[in-house]
């Protein structure tokens, strides 16, 4: 197993070094430049060439890609133009807030789609079976933003005031004024230096992990309560095709003879649907699941444009319009890390789902 | 059943042709006989319709601000809520069934004409699409060997990255606006209709009528424009349907963050992109465009679940 993945991530470094390389001439390619973008209207001939010394665009395109390539071995991914920071520390600030919502966004898909699907299979042409498929139909449908804000009215406008009211359009990730302690500050090591002081500083940037690690419970519930809305907003798509996938697989699954099998021996239906039913029906799931996560990206550009939060999704907007080369690759790296790696899981589980596939 | 001769060529047609009103039939059968799609088509119908008598329907101008014809006394604000006689608005006051907008134009009137304009978006881009992708996919799937590779290659990069954020990459190229939004939502699409065609080209490639018209000295271009691709379709209209909802989807969001249609083009995802600030004091703003783009996007994929159960009966539920 520990062989397969080793040799599956050193597989993985041709597509990885491909995304980089095109990225680095696509954004080359987009017509405007960092420094017009940045400098406005201060823009003039002297001030560009020292901007562009700066960052290194002064060097030919095939000399940037070199140094750019050996400074990423070392998790050295530039300068940011717009920010004048290093670009490790812009993802780092705000990766959390897009991995928290993704993370929500995908529990509520997952378990709200498989959910719908086992309903609508063991009880096929019922009314629960209709119900949920339009459900499901209607989700696919609905575009992101119309149902972010839609839900934001009912809860953030109508509900307001009573218990049920919840964070809407713009609402940023907390209560304004909110303060609270990082998971340094709380553990009392606020001295703490050095790589370990940057994963605890990374994970207090997730408020909900931040606030269960470091018992602060109201920063948990206010994080979260923030995150409700664009989670399912975010989620709903992919809960749909979770949905339809496991109806349909699970139905195919339950027609055939070992089920029947089951059934004859006298199992409670219960025990058959879970144990014979939905364990073999996992595989088409599994990968939908998989592939739906890159969507998930794009609509996190919609959901954080709505919510007002400042995740990686409106970051790369921001940055492509600002002609950002390094956030751009920066963030563009990390999109092909996850994709390479949800690939890599979507392959692992299927061992454990059925014996028969072994990774070799 | 009659041998169809082609008259120019002397070789027999595809057995496809022969008894194609009989075959129709049937398909409309099939098609009628799911829920979804009569769901769908029915959506559909009524939209076209919405989008035909855009002029009659609407009696208002939707791209020019009120204002000059009604005054401020007569409810003629930004933003002013609907203004329906039947429920109580005051009978002085004209009525807006959807209210005014942001520049005091009448919002049914720009939904009534956006239908127009994402139907259009929809066609055209999944037409743009298909073409493309029938092209790369016709000649990767007839060519083979190292044709096959590179063109399949590059669509699977292209199949890596988000969908929204390539489109968002593109636009960023060629510069904001809805045309060339539509340029890259299409382009973003077109790798899935490459595949699907080189899949179907694959195994009509094998049939005893391309055999018997490559015996025949038939040129691989005429083959493949006249036998290989004709009976490669069913799968492309299939994926081109649902591919419809997804495209209209795509350019609303483009539109939404400002990279697509601009103003004063009617165009939903735009409206709600300009407006949704102000959901608190006018939510119209936002709900009238919202249902009718998530109206237009659940027709076409309805109708596409429909034809793909219709067309491949191993799927049906």
């Amino acid at each position: 197993m520990i062989q397969f993945i080793v040799r599956r991530l050193f597989t993985s470094i041709p597509v990885m070094l491909g995304v980089v390389v095109i990225v680095f001439i696509l954004v080359r390619v987009i017509p405007g430049d960092p420094c017009t973008a940045t400098l406005g209207e201060r823009a003039n001939a002297a001030r560009c060439a020292e901007f562009n010394a700066r960052i290194g665009l002064d060097q030919p395109i095939p000399v940037q890609l070199g140094i750019y390539l050996k400074d990423v071995v070392t998790l050295d991914l530039g300068m940011s133009s717009k920010f004048g920071r290093p670009v490790t520390e812009v993802l780092l600030q705000r990766l959390p807030t897009t991995i928290e919502l993704t993370f929500y966004a995908l529990v509520f898909a997952i378990v709200v789609g498989m959910g719908l699907g086992i309903v609508a299979a063991s009880r096929r042409n019922s009314a629960a079976d209709v119900g949920a498929m339009m459900l499901a139909n209607l989700g696919v449908s609905i575009p992101v933003f119309v149902l972010g804000l839609v839900m934001a009215f009912f809860f953030a406008v109508i509900l307001k005031g009573t218990p049920f009211a919840l964070p809407g359009v713009a609402a940023g990730r907390l209560s304004p004024g909110f303060r609270f302690d990082t998971i340094p500050e709380a553990w009392g090591i606020a001295t703490l230096d050095g790589p370990l002081r940057g994963i605890l500083d990374f994970l207090s940037n997730m408020y909900t992990i931040n606030g269960l690690l470091t018992f602060q419970f109201d920063l948990f519930i206010d994080a979260f309560r923030h995150l409700i809305l664009p989670a399912i907003a975010l989620g709903t798509i992919p809960m749909a095709i979770i949905a339809r996938m496991t109806r349909s697989s699970l139905l195919e699954v339950m027609g055939l003879d070992y089920v029947r099998t089951a059934r004859a021996k006298g199992l409670r239906g219960r025990i058959v649907l879970f144990r014979h039913g939905l364990r073999n029906a996992m595989l088409p799931v599994v990968t939908v699941i998989g592939l739906s996560i890159g969507g998930l990206l794009s609509g996190a550009v919609l959901t954080e444009t709505i919510f007002g939060l400042t995740g990686v999704g409106i970051t790369i907007s921001q940055a492509i319009t600002s002609r950002d080369y390094a956030v751009i690759q920066g963030v563009a790296l990390f999109v092909a890390l996850v994709y390479v790696v949800v690939n890599l899981l979507t392959d692992i589980s299927y061992g454990f789902l059925d014996p028969r596939v072994r990774p070799s | 059943m009659s041998a169809t001769v082609d008259a120019a060529t002397g070789t027999p047609l595809p057995a496809v042709d022969a008894g194609a009103t009989r075959n129709s039939r049937s398909i409309w059968r099939r098609i009628l006989a799911q829920r979804p799609a009569v769901i769908g088509l029915t959506i559909l119908s009524f939209l076209f319709a919405v989008a035909l008598f855009a002029d009659v329907l609407a009696t208002y101008n939707p791209e020019r601000s009120v204002l000059g014809i009604e005054t401020r006394a007569q409810g003629a604000v930004a933003r002013a809520a609907p203004c329906i006689h039947a429920l109580g608005c005051a009978a002085d006051r004209p009525e807006h069934w959807m209210g005014l907008d942001g520049n005091v134009i009448d919002e049914f009137a720009r939904v009534v004409f956006g239908a127009r304009v994402s139907l259009l978006i929809g066609f055209v881009t999944v037409g743009v699409a298909i073409v493309a992708g029938l092209i790369i996919g016709a000649v990767a799937g007839y060519a083979g060997g190292w044709i096959d590779n590179i063109l399949m290659r590059i669509m699977d990069v292209f199949l890596a990255f988000p969908a929204l954020l390539l489109s968002i990459v593109i636009v960023t190229i060629l510069g904001a606006g809805l045309v060339n939004a539509m340029i890259a939502v299409a382009i973003v699409a077109i790798p899935i209709y490459a595949r699907v065609m080189r899949a179907s080209v694959l195994s009509i490639r094998e049939q005893d009528y391309v055999t018997a018209a490559r015996a025949m000295g038939e040129s691989a271009f005429g083959i493949l424009l006249r036998r290989v691709i004709p009976n490669s379709l069913t799968p492309m209209i299939v994926q081109g349907t649902l591919g419809i909802g997804t495209a209209v989807l795509e350019v609303a969001a483009l539109s939404f963050l400002g990279l697509g249609a601009q103003i004063p083009t009617p165009e939903w995802g735009q409206m709600i992109g300009r407006e949704y600030n102000n959901l608190q004091n006018a939510p119209h703003l936002i709900f009238f465009p919202g249902i009718a783009l998530t109206l237009t996007v659940l027709g076409f994929n309805l109708l596409g679940d429909g034809l793909r159960d219709a067309f491949d009966p191993r799927l049906t539920r």
